[in-house]
């Protein structure tokens, strides 16, 4: 047993410092793996723990995922306790010392940015509210480009020789959403100040930039499911004020806002509450883009 | 720029001028050095705002929480007179006590102690006949830097012996502990030592682990060879199916002297020294739509032990004394269903068996008197729970179990509260 433990011991540390010329990146949510290949190109190999289709909140802190921050050399995720219940969990069952809180290869992106939501009090009562603020920052291209910023500067760091790549391809995304910003005009102008109610509070940043108002949410408090009794008050709440539209994420269940839609006759629009496809080129730009113009298209 | 032509060709069709368009044109590159300059401004801004955020993620050190459990307990049988015949059993592996009662209270407190280490302390608050107790769950530290996948445990901590033996109480998904560990873990193998566990640097999670224990603890007892009676050795496997569906599975060996283990009966004391071996398998299958554990989900769950042992059985009060050799093994399988945001059910089914022999069965009966003998019975009981979560800090969980481990069969109802406070915690696998 002791050999052969050894042996496989040693076969692995040969085997890792054979693929030492790429950073190894664990992303905790699609978005930072979408940013972490804009940036790194290829001399990052990207491993994103969740997909477009489940809540952050809930992830289970599973083998496959403990595997992974193993061997992972960067580690960038939203923070501001989005990934409470899991990301601990993985830090520690992995034991990497790289991706530990305080080293260069540790990433919040929350903590770049400016945050939004800082509850005045903690207090439960009040559902799943995060002192820190509302982490769900990637919602705002302007949060992005500044975390983009920051984690080209961080990048360049753990791998110097790549400096000017790093910058290259930061540069270039800057350019892309500079355009992309022009492009949107049109669906922009058209979203300006108009209501919605959105199911979690999740679209914060997204509201402060193209100045949408929201109005109510689907879910009581945030974290708990839609109730038939808050679901009638918002339909009284409708009739007086009336909203443009009812936004949902994908991984949401659709039926609260159906029947909202169904009650008000307000519009509906489902969209991806994050990128869905983080390994396609542009993927970033593609998802702000589905996000505007699919609420643009839904706006009556 | 593709999809920005057929806007501007709509607005052109609209004002039918042509002029309108270059007029357009124009704003529109106005509008792209405004939002150059501004992202030129952001970009500036970066340096000055970069560690802002950063003092407050740490404003809990450490890190408390308090859990709340308490129940109201029906039994059909007197719980002072549960047993499991066939299995000498510790003291924690009894029935919760009838009528109205809170449980363990616990008190968690965890944190970085530098960048070497982590610290975790549990203090449980209990009650037995009337007086509180207070004791300590778990005190230990660990280290988070050692690299390689290498961690190292020290101090009181829940031994990786199986899965549901690192949970706390509070995280498992019935109000009691299986059949299987009330009878070989006294619900659950908690001892003061050492742990060192390496992850293999592979997508498929590999984990392997040792422990040495002091061996005070029940199924160990008296701190036999010198204060390390104990030693477990696991070797747990995982991964994903697909996206929505993950297993993990694990096989684990427990071995210790055990010097002077004493074991409550309903007449008498028994004492057990000699040596004991446990062989365990574990297994764990989660799904979910998509990997999104919001609005449903369903894990199954199965672990298995065998035990060994040969020594010396004797009677505190009798002095009496035999030899003894005992083969014990027994399962559970569990699954949980989550079927809407909030509501679980759970359905649970536990099997013993025990073939005990010594060379007193004609003469003085220690081992019928020690509960050894298993009365032909295989124990066994079938447990089904319903579960309102309103928040991930909040529990009310119905349970009822036909249990069938003993000769008179009993039906147990419980109503359990379980209520969070504090530090969020992080749930393992």
């Amino acid at each position: 047993m002791k050999i052969n433990l050894s042996l496989i011991f040693c076969l692995l540390l040969l085997s890792q410092q054979a693929s030492a010329s790429t950073l190894s990146v664990f992303a905790c949510e699609p978005e930072w793996a979408a940013l972490a290949t804009e940036i790194g190109g290829n001399t990052v190999d990207v491993t994103s723990a969740t997909t477009s289709m489940q809540d952050p909140h809930q992830i289970q802190a599973r083998p496959s995922l403990i595997a992974k921050m193993r061997q992972a050399d960067f580690l960038i995720c939203s923070g501001a306790e989005l990934e409470v219940g899991w990301l601990p969990v993985l830090l520690q069952k992995s034991s990497n010392p790289k991706t530990q809180p305080g080293n260069n290869g540790y990433f919040m992106a929350s903590d770049f940015v400016d945050m939004l939501d800082k509850p005045a009090k903690a207090d439960r009562s009040e559902g799943d509210v995060h002192m820190a603020g509302n982490p769900h920052v990637h919602t705002s291209p302007a949060n992005m480009l500044r975390v983009a910023t920051v984690l080209t500067e961080r990048l360049s760091a753990l791998s110097p020789e790549n400096k000017t790549l790093y910058e290259n391809n930061h540069q270039h995304l800057v350019q892309s959403f500079a355009d992309a910003m022009v492009k949107w005009q049109p669906a922009i102008q058209k979203l300006k100040n108009k209501k919605i109610v959105v199911y979690h509070h999740y679209w914060v940043y997204l509201e402060k930039w193209l100045q949408l108002q929201q109005v109510a949410t689907l879910e009581p408090k945030p974290g708990l499911p839609p109730t038939s009794n808050h679901l009638s008050q918002l339909v009284n709440q409708m009739t007086n004020d009336k909203a443009d539209l009812i936004v949902y994420a994908t991984y949401n269940d659709s039926k609260p806002a159906e029947w909202l839609a169904a009650k008000t006759g307000i519009p509906m629009a489902a969209v991806p509450a994050t990128v869905e496809d983080w390994k396609a080129d542009n993927a970033l730009l593609h998802w702000y883009e589905t996000v505007i113009n699919t609420l643009a298209k839904a706006i009556v | 720029m593709k999809k920005f032509l057929p806007l501007t060709f709509v607005l052109a069709t609209n004002t039918s001028f042509a002029d309108d368009i270059s007029a357009l044109k124009k704003e529109f590159e106005q509008l792209k050095t405004q939002y150059e300059k501004r992202i030129e401004a952001l970009e500036n801004q970066n340096t000055a705002t970069q560690n802002t955020n950063q003092a407050q993620t740490n404003a809990f050190n450490p890190s408390i929480s308090l859990i709340l459990d308490g129940r109201f307990a029906s039994y059909q049988n007197p719980p002072n007179q549960y047993h499991i015949p066939g299995f000498a059993m510790g003291e924690e592996s009894g029935l919760a006590s009838e009528g109205f009662a809170i449980g363990e209270s616990e008190l968690t407190a965890s944190a970085n102690v530098d960048q070497n280490f982590r610290g975790q302390m549990t203090a449980s608050f209990g009650n037995d006949a009337g007086n509180t107790t207070t004791s300590i769950e778990e005190a230990f530290f660990e280290t988070l830097s050692l690299g390689n996948g290498v961690t190292i445990r020290g101090g009181r901590f829940k031994s990786a012996v199986g899965y549901l033996n690192q949970q706390h109480a509070h995280a498992w998904d019935f109000a009691d502990a299986p059949l299987v560990y009330r009878a070989l873990w006294n619900s659950s193998y908690t001892d003061d030592g050492v742990r060192v566990s390496w992850v293999a640097p592979t997508d498929l999670f590999l984990e392997i682990g040792m422990e040495g224990f002091s061996g005070e603890h029940f199924p160990s007892g008296g701190n036999a060879s010198s204060g390390a009676g104990a030693k477990v050795l696991f070797v747990n496997v995982g991964g994903d199916f697909d996206e929505s569906q993950s297993w993990q599975a694990g096989i684990s060996r427990y071995s210790a002297s055990v010097d002077q283990r004493e074991s409550a009966t309903l007449t008498d004391t028994s004492s057990f020294t000699g040596d004991s071996d446990v062989s365990g398998l574990n297994a764990i299958y989660k799904w979910a739509p998509n990997g999104n554990y919001k609005e449903r989900f369903f894990k199954l769950q199965t672990e298995y032990f065998h035990r060994d042992e040969s020594g010396d059985v004797s009677l505190l009060t009798s002095g009496n004394k035999t030899t003894y050799k005992g083969t014990q093994d027994g399962f559970y399988l569990q699954g949980i269903y989550q079927f809407m945001p909030q509501w679980r059910t759970g359905l649970r089914y536990d099997a013993l068996h025990s073939n005990n022999k010594g060379n007193d069965l004609v003469g003085s009966n220690v081992l019928s008197e020690a509960d050894l003998t298993g009365q032909g019975i295989n124990p066994k009981c079938i447990s089904a729970m319903l579960e309102w979560d309103a928040s991930e800090f909040s529990r009310i969980r119905l349970q009822f179990n036909h249990d069938q481990s003993y000769p008179n069969t009993d039906n147990q109802v419980t109503l359990q509260y379980t209520m969070s406070m504090g530090a969020h915690g992080a749930h393992t696998y």
